[in-house]
Protein backbone atom coordinates (compact mmCIF):
# COMPACT_ATOMS: atom_id res chain seq x y z
CA UNK A 1 0.00 0.00 0.00
CA UNK A 2 1.35 3.71 -1.00
CA UNK A 3 0.80 6.02 1.42
CA UNK A 4 0.69 9.48 2.12
CA UNK A 5 1.09 10.97 5.73
CA UNK A 6 0.63 14.99 6.29
CA UNK A 7 2.70 15.50 3.67
CA UNK A 8 3.66 18.69 2.38
CA UNK A 9 5.92 20.19 -0.47
CA UNK A 10 7.20 23.71 -0.68
CA UNK A 11 9.00 25.16 -3.96
CA UNK A 12 10.85 27.83 -2.89
CA UNK A 13 8.80 29.10 0.13
CA UNK A 14 5.48 28.76 -1.75
CA UNK A 15 3.03 25.77 -0.59
CA UNK A 16 2.82 23.55 -3.34
CA UNK A 17 0.80 20.82 -1.41
CA UNK A 18 -0.70 20.94 2.31
CA UNK A 19 -0.75 18.33 4.69
CA UNK A 20 -1.88 15.52 2.54
CA UNK A 21 -2.87 12.25 4.10
CA UNK A 22 -4.29 9.11 1.58
CA UNK A 23 -3.90 5.61 1.27
CA UNK A 24 -3.86 4.60 -2.47
CA UNK A 25 -6.34 1.06 -2.40
CA UNK A 26 -4.51 -1.62 -4.14
CA UNK A 27 -5.82 -3.18 -7.23
CA UNK A 28 -7.74 0.20 -8.77
CA UNK A 29 -7.14 2.86 -11.29
CA UNK A 30 -7.42 6.33 -9.55
CA UNK A 31 -7.92 9.57 -11.69
CA UNK A 32 -5.96 12.55 -10.07
CA UNK A 33 -7.96 15.91 -11.50
CA UNK A 34 -7.68 19.44 -10.74
CA UNK A 35 -6.90 22.58 -12.27
CA UNK A 36 -3.89 23.73 -13.53
CA UNK A 37 -1.85 24.68 -10.75
CA UNK A 38 -3.64 22.52 -8.15
CA UNK A 39 -0.29 20.25 -7.57
CA UNK A 40 -1.25 17.03 -9.76
CA UNK A 41 2.49 17.04 -11.24
CA UNK A 42 4.28 17.74 -7.43
CA UNK A 43 2.17 15.14 -6.37
CA UNK A 44 2.71 12.40 -8.31
CA UNK A 45 6.81 13.23 -8.82
CA UNK A 46 6.38 12.99 -4.52
CA UNK A 47 4.73 9.68 -4.89
CA UNK A 48 7.38 8.24 -7.38
CA UNK A 49 10.07 9.83 -5.12
CA UNK A 50 11.64 11.96 -7.69
CA UNK A 51 10.88 14.97 -5.16
CA UNK A 52 11.39 14.94 -1.25
CA UNK A 53 8.58 15.63 0.10
CA UNK A 54 9.05 19.17 2.81
CA UNK A 55 7.06 17.68 5.75
CA UNK A 56 5.82 14.23 6.07
CA UNK A 57 6.02 10.96 5.08
CA UNK A 58 5.52 8.84 1.80
CA UNK A 59 5.38 5.15 2.80
CA UNK A 60 5.24 1.92 0.33
CA UNK A 61 4.70 -1.04 1.98
CA UNK A 62 5.70 0.38 5.10
CA UNK A 63 8.86 1.53 3.93
CA UNK A 64 10.00 5.19 3.07
CA UNK A 65 9.46 6.06 -0.78
CA UNK A 66 13.16 7.28 -1.78
CA UNK A 67 14.73 7.08 -5.56
CA UNK A 68 15.07 3.97 -5.03
CA UNK A 69 11.62 2.95 -4.52
CA UNK A 70 11.47 3.17 -8.47
CA UNK A 71 11.82 -0.58 -8.76
CA UNK A 72 8.47 -0.76 -7.17
CA UNK A 73 6.70 2.22 -9.29
CA UNK A 74 6.49 3.09 -13.01
CA UNK A 75 6.55 6.96 -13.40
CA UNK A 76 5.53 8.31 -16.88
CA UNK A 77 6.66 11.57 -17.12
CA UNK A 78 4.72 14.95 -18.47
CA UNK A 79 7.48 15.63 -20.50
CA UNK A 80 6.96 15.67 -24.61
CA UNK A 81 10.50 15.97 -25.21
CA UNK A 82 11.83 12.51 -23.95
CA UNK A 83 15.02 10.51 -24.87
CA UNK A 84 14.60 12.33 -28.48
CA UNK A 85 17.53 11.00 -29.63
CA UNK A 86 16.63 7.44 -29.18
CA UNK A 87 14.25 5.31 -31.14
CA UNK A 88 12.02 3.13 -29.81
CA UNK A 89 14.10 0.24 -29.50
CA UNK A 90 17.08 2.20 -28.01
CA UNK A 91 14.49 3.57 -25.71
CA UNK A 92 13.45 -0.09 -24.52
CA UNK A 93 16.73 -0.70 -24.20
CA UNK A 94 17.64 1.63 -21.84
CA UNK A 95 14.72 0.90 -19.97
CA UNK A 96 15.65 -2.43 -19.50
CA UNK A 97 19.50 -1.28 -18.45
CA UNK A 98 17.61 0.74 -15.89
CA UNK A 99 14.98 -1.64 -14.86
CA UNK A 100 15.08 -5.27 -14.06
CA UNK A 101 11.80 -5.29 -14.07
CA UNK A 102 11.44 -4.33 -17.29
CA UNK A 103 10.17 -6.94 -20.28
CA UNK A 104 11.59 -5.63 -23.66
CA UNK A 105 9.21 -8.24 -25.29
CA UNK A 106 5.99 -7.15 -23.58
CA UNK A 107 6.80 -2.86 -24.45
CA UNK A 108 7.21 -3.97 -28.07
CA UNK A 109 3.99 -6.12 -28.09
CA UNK A 110 2.66 -2.79 -26.20
CA UNK A 111 3.97 -0.80 -29.49
CA UNK A 112 2.96 -3.27 -31.93
CA UNK A 113 -0.71 -2.85 -29.96
CA UNK A 114 -0.59 1.01 -30.27
CA UNK A 115 0.87 0.90 -33.70
CA UNK A 116 3.94 2.62 -33.25
CA UNK A 117 6.84 1.51 -35.18
CA UNK A 118 10.12 0.97 -32.64
CA UNK A 119 12.92 2.01 -35.40
CA UNK A 120 11.94 5.59 -35.85
CA UNK A 121 14.01 8.33 -33.70
CA UNK A 122 11.70 9.44 -31.26
CA UNK A 123 12.42 13.40 -32.21
CA UNK A 124 11.03 12.35 -36.21
CA UNK A 125 7.83 10.72 -34.48
CA UNK A 126 4.73 12.61 -34.24
CA UNK A 127 3.14 13.70 -31.02
CA UNK A 128 0.43 11.02 -30.38
CA UNK A 129 3.54 8.31 -31.55
CA UNK A 130 5.44 9.49 -28.91
CA UNK A 131 2.97 9.72 -26.30
CA UNK A 132 2.11 6.15 -27.56
CA UNK A 133 6.02 5.12 -26.90
CA UNK A 134 5.78 7.21 -23.47
CA UNK A 135 3.12 4.63 -22.57
CA UNK A 136 4.90 1.12 -24.32
CA UNK A 137 7.84 1.79 -22.46
CA UNK A 138 6.04 2.49 -19.00
CA UNK A 139 3.78 -0.44 -19.61
CA UNK A 140 6.55 -2.81 -20.37
CA UNK A 141 7.78 -2.27 -16.79
CA UNK A 142 6.14 -4.99 -14.61
CA UNK A 143 5.64 -3.09 -11.61
CA UNK A 144 2.74 -2.73 -8.88
CA UNK A 145 2.31 0.78 -9.37
CA UNK A 146 1.69 3.18 -12.00
CA UNK A 147 2.11 6.87 -11.42
CA UNK A 148 1.17 8.71 -14.92
CA UNK A 149 1.63 12.36 -15.32
CA UNK A 150 -1.36 13.44 -17.68
CA UNK A 151 -0.93 10.61 -20.33
CA UNK A 152 -3.25 11.70 -22.37
CA UNK A 153 -2.61 15.12 -22.84
CA UNK A 154 -2.51 17.04 -25.88
CA UNK A 155 -3.22 13.99 -28.01
CA UNK A 156 -5.84 13.32 -30.82
CA UNK A 157 -9.26 11.25 -29.77
CA UNK A 158 -7.98 8.30 -31.81
CA UNK A 159 -4.84 7.95 -29.77
CA UNK A 160 -6.03 8.57 -26.80
CA UNK A 161 -8.92 5.78 -26.60
CA UNK A 162 -6.36 3.84 -28.01
CA UNK A 163 -3.98 4.40 -25.44
CA UNK A 164 -7.26 3.40 -22.63
CA UNK A 165 -7.54 0.42 -24.70
CA UNK A 166 -3.71 -0.33 -24.22
CA UNK A 167 -4.05 0.59 -20.54
CA UNK A 168 -6.99 -1.62 -19.87
CA UNK A 169 -5.00 -4.19 -21.80
CA UNK A 170 -1.55 -4.44 -20.64
CA UNK A 171 -2.26 -3.88 -16.62
CA UNK A 172 -3.06 -6.50 -14.32
CA UNK A 173 -5.62 -4.73 -12.02
CA UNK A 174 -5.78 -7.35 -9.31
CA UNK A 175 -2.17 -6.60 -8.71
CA UNK A 176 -1.53 -3.72 -10.18
CA UNK A 177 -2.44 0.08 -9.04
CA UNK A 178 -2.55 3.14 -11.70
CA UNK A 179 -2.62 7.02 -10.59
CA UNK A 180 -2.71 8.96 -13.40
CA UNK A 181 -4.11 12.65 -13.21
CA UNK A 182 -6.04 14.12 -16.47
CA UNK A 183 -8.14 16.43 -18.03
CA UNK A 184 -9.87 14.63 -20.71
CA UNK A 185 -12.27 13.51 -17.30
CA UNK A 186 -15.79 12.78 -19.61
CA UNK A 187 -13.18 10.14 -22.21
CA UNK A 188 -10.71 8.88 -19.27
CA UNK A 189 -13.94 8.01 -16.57
CA UNK A 190 -14.73 5.09 -17.67
CA UNK A 191 -11.35 3.22 -16.85
CA UNK A 192 -11.53 4.84 -13.50
CA UNK A 193 -12.68 3.06 -10.02
CA UNK A 194 -11.93 6.42 -7.61
CA UNK A 195 -11.23 9.96 -9.19
CA UNK A 196 -9.20 12.31 -6.62
CA UNK A 197 -9.93 16.44 -6.26
CA UNK A 198 -6.84 18.35 -6.02
CA UNK A 199 -7.56 22.13 -5.44
CA UNK A 200 -4.57 23.95 -4.26
CA UNK A 201 -2.44 21.67 -3.03
CA UNK A 202 -5.10 20.20 -1.19
CA UNK A 203 -7.17 16.87 -1.22
CA UNK A 204 -10.80 18.43 -1.78
CA UNK A 205 -12.55 15.30 -2.77
CA UNK A 206 -12.45 11.28 -3.14
CA UNK A 207 -15.10 9.28 -4.47
CA UNK A 208 -15.75 5.82 -6.36
CA UNK A 209 -16.80 6.66 -9.67
CA UNK A 210 -19.60 4.12 -10.00
CA UNK A 211 -21.18 5.39 -6.48
CA UNK A 212 -21.09 9.15 -7.75
CA UNK A 213 -23.63 7.57 -11.02
CA UNK A 214 -25.23 5.38 -8.43
CA UNK A 215 -26.20 7.66 -5.48
CA UNK A 216 -25.68 11.39 -7.07
CA UNK A 217 -26.70 10.79 -10.45
CA UNK A 218 -23.77 12.38 -11.35
CA UNK A 219 -20.78 11.45 -13.71
CA UNK A 220 -17.46 12.86 -12.45
CA UNK A 221 -17.11 16.17 -14.82
CA UNK A 222 -20.69 17.14 -13.27
CA UNK A 223 -19.51 15.66 -9.97
CA UNK A 224 -16.10 17.97 -10.01
CA UNK A 225 -17.58 20.96 -11.21
CA UNK A 226 -19.85 21.57 -8.10
CA UNK A 227 -16.33 22.50 -6.42
CA UNK A 228 -16.03 25.58 -8.76
CA UNK A 229 -19.58 26.61 -9.87
CA UNK A 230 -20.02 29.38 -7.74
CA UNK A 231 -23.04 28.84 -5.28
CA UNK A 232 -26.10 29.94 -6.87
CA UNK A 233 -29.60 28.72 -5.90
CA UNK A 234 -31.17 26.33 -8.71
CA UNK A 235 -28.69 26.57 -10.53
CA UNK A 236 -29.91 23.22 -12.81
CA UNK A 237 -27.69 23.48 -16.34
CA UNK B 1 -15.28 0.55 -30.62
CA UNK B 2 -15.89 2.52 -27.33
CA UNK B 3 -19.09 2.81 -25.88
CA UNK B 4 -20.75 5.82 -25.10
CA UNK B 5 -22.46 6.20 -22.01
CA UNK B 6 -25.22 8.49 -20.81
CA UNK B 7 -24.28 10.28 -17.80
CA UNK B 8 -26.62 9.40 -14.92
CA UNK B 9 -26.26 5.88 -14.75
CA UNK B 10 -23.57 3.76 -13.65
CA UNK B 11 -21.58 2.35 -16.44
CA UNK B 12 -21.73 -1.39 -14.99
CA UNK B 13 -25.19 -1.43 -15.52
CA UNK B 14 -25.44 0.16 -19.02
CA UNK B 15 -23.34 -2.61 -19.82
CA UNK B 16 -26.06 -4.76 -18.14
CA UNK B 17 -28.59 -3.20 -20.26
CA UNK B 18 -26.31 -3.40 -23.75
CA UNK B 19 -25.80 -7.33 -23.15
CA UNK B 20 -29.30 -8.06 -22.37
CA UNK B 21 -30.41 -5.84 -25.18
CA UNK B 22 -27.71 -7.59 -27.82
CA UNK B 23 -29.95 -11.07 -26.33
CA UNK B 24 -33.22 -9.44 -27.16
CA UNK B 25 -31.73 -8.52 -30.62
CA UNK B 26 -30.70 -11.73 -31.19
CA UNK B 27 -26.94 -10.35 -31.55
CA UNK B 28 -26.40 -12.91 -28.62
CA UNK B 29 -27.87 -16.26 -28.99
CA UNK B 30 -28.80 -19.08 -25.55
CA UNK B 31 -25.57 -20.69 -24.95
CA UNK B 32 -23.21 -18.05 -26.33
CA UNK B 33 -19.66 -17.96 -25.01
CA UNK B 34 -19.40 -14.22 -23.65
CA UNK B 35 -15.46 -12.68 -24.66
CA UNK B 36 -13.32 -12.60 -21.08
CA UNK B 37 -13.65 -10.02 -18.86
CA UNK B 38 -10.28 -8.38 -20.28
CA UNK B 39 -11.72 -9.14 -23.94
CA UNK B 40 -14.35 -7.20 -23.02
CA UNK B 41 -13.13 -4.43 -21.23
CA UNK B 42 -10.69 -3.59 -24.15
CA UNK B 43 -13.89 -3.51 -26.48
CA UNK B 44 -16.00 -1.13 -24.90
CA UNK B 45 -13.00 0.57 -23.13
CA UNK B 46 -14.28 0.41 -18.92
CA UNK B 47 -12.28 -0.54 -16.28
CA UNK B 48 -11.74 -4.67 -16.03
CA UNK B 49 -13.38 -4.44 -12.18
CA UNK B 50 -16.56 -3.00 -13.81
CA UNK B 51 -16.89 -5.58 -16.67
CA UNK B 52 -16.62 -8.42 -13.26
CA UNK B 53 -19.27 -6.47 -12.57
CA UNK B 54 -20.95 -6.44 -15.08
CA UNK B 55 -20.47 -10.45 -15.02
CA UNK B 56 -21.43 -11.22 -11.79
CA UNK B 57 -24.30 -9.23 -12.15
CA UNK B 58 -25.45 -11.15 -15.44
CA UNK B 59 -24.82 -14.18 -13.72
CA UNK B 60 -26.89 -13.36 -10.49
CA UNK B 61 -29.79 -12.37 -13.03
CA UNK B 62 -29.67 -16.17 -14.51
CA UNK B 63 -28.56 -14.68 -17.95
CA UNK B 64 -25.63 -16.41 -17.89
CA UNK B 65 -23.89 -19.16 -16.44
CA UNK B 66 -19.90 -19.70 -15.78
CA UNK B 67 -18.37 -23.52 -16.89
CA UNK B 68 -15.53 -23.66 -14.98
CA UNK B 69 -12.00 -23.04 -17.24
CA UNK B 70 -14.01 -22.71 -20.08
CA UNK B 71 -16.00 -18.87 -19.72
CA UNK B 72 -19.25 -16.85 -19.27
CA UNK B 73 -21.97 -18.37 -21.48
CA UNK B 74 -25.47 -17.15 -21.88
CA UNK B 75 -28.12 -19.66 -20.55
CA UNK B 76 -29.75 -21.78 -22.34
CA UNK B 77 -32.62 -21.44 -20.52
CA UNK B 78 -35.46 -20.70 -23.10
CA UNK B 79 -37.99 -19.38 -20.41
CA UNK B 80 -35.64 -17.21 -18.07
CA UNK B 81 -34.77 -15.50 -21.91
CA UNK B 82 -39.09 -15.04 -22.29
CA UNK B 83 -38.67 -13.31 -19.07
CA UNK B 84 -36.27 -11.04 -19.39
CA UNK B 85 -38.34 -9.94 -22.48
CA UNK B 86 -40.86 -9.18 -20.41
CA UNK B 87 -38.85 -7.36 -17.36
CA UNK B 88 -37.29 -5.39 -20.86
CA UNK B 89 -41.08 -4.49 -21.76
CA UNK B 90 -42.05 -3.63 -18.24
CA UNK B 91 -38.97 -1.26 -17.95
CA UNK B 92 -39.00 0.61 -21.50
CA UNK B 93 -42.98 1.19 -20.56
CA UNK B 94 -41.95 2.52 -17.52
CA UNK B 95 -39.16 4.74 -18.88
CA UNK B 96 -41.58 6.22 -21.37
CA UNK B 97 -44.36 6.54 -18.49
CA UNK B 98 -41.73 8.89 -16.84
CA UNK B 99 -41.17 10.88 -19.28
CA UNK B 100 -44.39 11.73 -20.06
CA UNK B 101 -45.15 12.62 -16.88
CA UNK B 102 -42.27 15.12 -16.48
CA UNK B 103 -44.11 16.84 -19.48
CA UNK B 104 -47.76 16.30 -17.98
CA UNK B 105 -48.99 14.33 -21.11
CA UNK B 106 -51.34 11.32 -19.69
CA UNK B 107 -51.04 7.84 -20.52
CA UNK B 108 -54.38 8.10 -22.69
CA UNK B 109 -53.38 10.63 -25.03
CA UNK B 110 -50.39 9.05 -25.33
CA UNK B 111 -51.99 6.06 -26.42
CA UNK B 112 -54.03 7.80 -29.26
CA UNK B 113 -51.00 8.62 -30.71
CA UNK B 114 -49.08 5.27 -30.21
CA UNK B 115 -52.48 3.77 -32.18
CA UNK B 116 -51.64 6.61 -35.08
CA UNK B 117 -47.74 5.62 -35.58
CA UNK B 118 -48.37 2.04 -36.38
Amino acid sequence: MLQLSNVSFQYKKKPVLQDLSFSFPIGQIIGLVGENGSGKSTLMKVLAGLLRPTAGEITLEGEPVTRRSADKIAYLPDTDLFFEYYTGEQLFQHYASQFEDFSYDKACIVAQFLQVDTRTKLRQLSKGNRGRMKMAATLGREVPYYVMDEPFAGLDPIVREQLIKGLIQFTDIENQTILLSTHELYEVEPILDQIILLQAGSIMAYENVETLRDVANKDAVEWMKGFYRPSVKNSDS
Amino acid sequence: MTMDFSRDKPIYSQLVDRICGDILKGKLQLGDRLPSVREYAVETGVNVNTVQRVYKELEAMNITETKRGQGTFITSNEERIELLREEMKNQLAENFLTSIEALGFSKEEMLVVLKNKA
